[in-house]
């Protein structure tokens, strides 16, 4: 199969799932219990200095 | 200091300039190699002149700060500097257009002047901008020191050497005839070395961090930096004709020369003018408002949604070409999508004003950040609409695209970089207030007043020069020829003139609001109605 053709048909099928898995699991991860707590902790990070 | 390792560094590379020059295949080549001869030779006498054998006597090193931040005085400097030459070559650029007379031939014609302009607000400004702000930034938030003790100072000259080289080369007239990325190979090669220093410099200060988590501006001011490295090796893949001439030929040939090259333009708006700028957002106005950020886990959602979609959306600048169509409705789509990311980080940096409204009203630098933002929103929903095909059938090629670029580029890049500016200059040089606080509010105001003026006229031009262009009579003739919408245009040339003299003369109350507050100045003025007055110390 031609290179052109063979990653043309990688991007829209297994590449773009992996892509789709990741952000989903970065969504997840965001909203995993005790994330909250995280998240309010490391904005507060600029101000503690200076 | 003795500055033996720099002064040999410095010497052999202007050796091997001049070589360069004696040897060089044609005579472009040879004119740019003597101009960086001198200004190595430059360099050298400069750190000559700087020895300093004391320290050398008396036996010690002087003691390190906590963190490094002289080199971010130089940024901040060389950021107001070359915003003043970018803003002023702009203005130059839109008289030439308005004003065909003001083309110097053959050093300052408008195809040498505008890649000058385009590269000046860009690279110079923005990119001096962002890898101050970064180096700052990257320190407070690990309370960690710059890593690589001096590697900090190579970035920084390097990259100066790097928009000098680029420079002269245009007015020169050397060029690769890639928008936003002209210069040459030998150039592009300069700038690659130096961003290796910039990725390690910024990515070990964040492994010897002493805070646990990455900031989020952090997150942002990385995938810049990775991003443009990636951006800028890939697309400026190209054979020199002789490795001493000033000529090479891209690795790409037709639509995939085209392609690439749009693939690195728009991603370069993505990352250079979007993210890294975001990483600014998230770190200046919690600073500035004194609160933190709206809602922390909405700006990871922002960051990861934006690096994944904005990559895929450089096609849009190929609509209705030898482009595949299917990748033309792909680029189409991700930029429709990008909308989503776009707004909910605008939201969130507007919404960490929320309790705190009122610092709108009486602190010009929080109004001047949050216009900014604003600025971010609209530019990032009218990009969206004009990738739409059929909207993009009637903007592109006209100056629609210029005023859309520009109320992001003023409008956004602008303001949040004057904003930091504003914050960082107090700071680093331990000055209570700046020299005036309602010279800020002129310099708001101005700078605002221009790019309305400036998008909306390039609105009614470009949407005059879209109609004009597909206008037929009943026989399917075009009725305008192109030279008359080229002279329908003047009176919006001229105004567009305006609207960016009054956003240089913003530029220039900053340039000396910035300088009389590192001399120590303190203009004896009346508060912002509504601002706090200054503490009474304790009883």
């Amino acid at each position: 199969m031609e290179t052109y053709t063979l990653m043309r048909h990688f991007a829209d099928s297994w590449g773009l799932l992996a892509m789709m898995l990741f952000f989903l699991g970065v969504v997840a991860f965001i909203f995993r219990p005790g994330a909250k707590d995280a998240a309010h902790q490391a904005a507060f990070i600029p101000l503690k200095e200076d | 200091m003795k500055y033996t390792f720099e002064m040999i560094v410095l010497g052999v590379g202007a050796f091997l300039a001049l070589v360069g020059a004696g040897f060089a295949q044609d005579r472009l080549f040879g004119a740019h190699m003597w101009v960086l001869f001198f200004v190595l030779l430059g360099g050298t006498v400069v750190l000559l002149r700087r020895i300093d054998f004391r320290a050398a006597v008396a036996g010690a090193a002087p003691p390190q700060s906590e963190y490094f931040d002289e080199v971010v005085k130089y940024g901040v400097i060389a950021t107001v500097f070359w915003g003043i030459v970018g803003f002023l070559v702009g203005v130059i650029v839109a008289l030439q257009l308005a004003f065909p007379d003001l083309n110097i031939e053959p050093w300052f014609n408008f195809g040498r002047t505008r890649p000058l302009h385009t590269s000046a607000v860009i690279f110079a400004f923005g990119g001096n901008a962002l890898i101050a702000t970064s180096f700052y930034v990257v320190q407070r938030t690990s309370r960690a020191r710059l890593f690589g003790g001096n590697l900090g100072w190579f970035v920084f000259w390097g990259y100066q050497l790097f928009i000098v080289m680029a420079a002269t080369g245009y007015l020169l007239g050397i060029t690769q005839s890639r928008e936003y990325a002209e210069p040459e190979w030998y150039v592009d090669l300069l700038l690659t070395i130096v961003w290796v220093a910039y990725l390690v410099a910024f990515l070990g200060t964040i492994l010897v961090r002493k805070e646990p988590h990455i900031y989020v501006a952090n997150w942002f001011y990385l995938a810049f930096i990775v991003t443009i490295a990636m951006l800028h090796i890939v697309n400026n893949l190209a054979v020199p004709v002789s490795f001493l001439g000033s000529k090479s030929y891209s690795a790409f040939s037709g639509v995939q020369d085209a392609l690439t090259q749009w693939w690195y333009g728009h991603n370069a708006v993505g990352f250079f003018l979007t993210a890294g700028f975001l990483a600014m957002m998230y770190y200046f106005i919690p600073k500035q408002v004194n609160r933190p950020v709206y809602s922390y886990r909405l700006s990871i959602i922002h960051f990861w949604a934006l690096i994944f979609m904005y990559i895929w959306a450089g096609p849009h600048h190929l609509h209705y070409t030898a482009l595949p169509d299917w990748a033309q409705t792909l680029g189409m789509v991700f930029s429709v999508m990008l909308w989503m990311p776009s707004w909910g980080g605008m939201i969130n940096g507007l919404m960490t004003l929320s309790g705190a409204w009122d610092k709108v009203r009486t602190d010009p630098i929080v109004r001047m950040m949050i216009m900014a933002v604003a600025f971010y929103g609209m530019a990032t929903f009218e990009g969206p609409m004009m990738s739409i095909k059929t909207v993009n059938s009637l903007s592109h090629y006209t100056d629609w695209t210029i005023g859309h670029v520009h109320s992001g580029a003023l409008g956004w890049n602008g303001l949040i970089t004057f904003g930091a500016i504003y914050y960082l200059v107090p700071k680093l040089w331990n000055r209570e207030r700046l020299y005036s606080v309602r010279m800020v509010n002129w310099h708001f105001w101005l700078a605002t007043l221009g790019i309305v003026v400036y998008a909306a006229v390039m609105w009614v031009a470009g949407i005059q020069q879209g109609l004009m262009w597909r206008e037929y009579d009943d026989q399917g003739f075009l009725v305008y020829s192109f030279a008359e919408s080229v002279a329908a245009m003047f009176p919006y040339y001229v105004l567009r003139a305006v609207g960016g003299g009054l956003f240089l003369a913003g530029a220039l109350l900053m340039a000396f609001n910035v300088t009389m507050t590192i001399l120590g100045r303190v203009r004896d003025e009346a508060p912002i109605l509504g601002a706090t007055p200054v503490p009474q110390p304790a009883e």
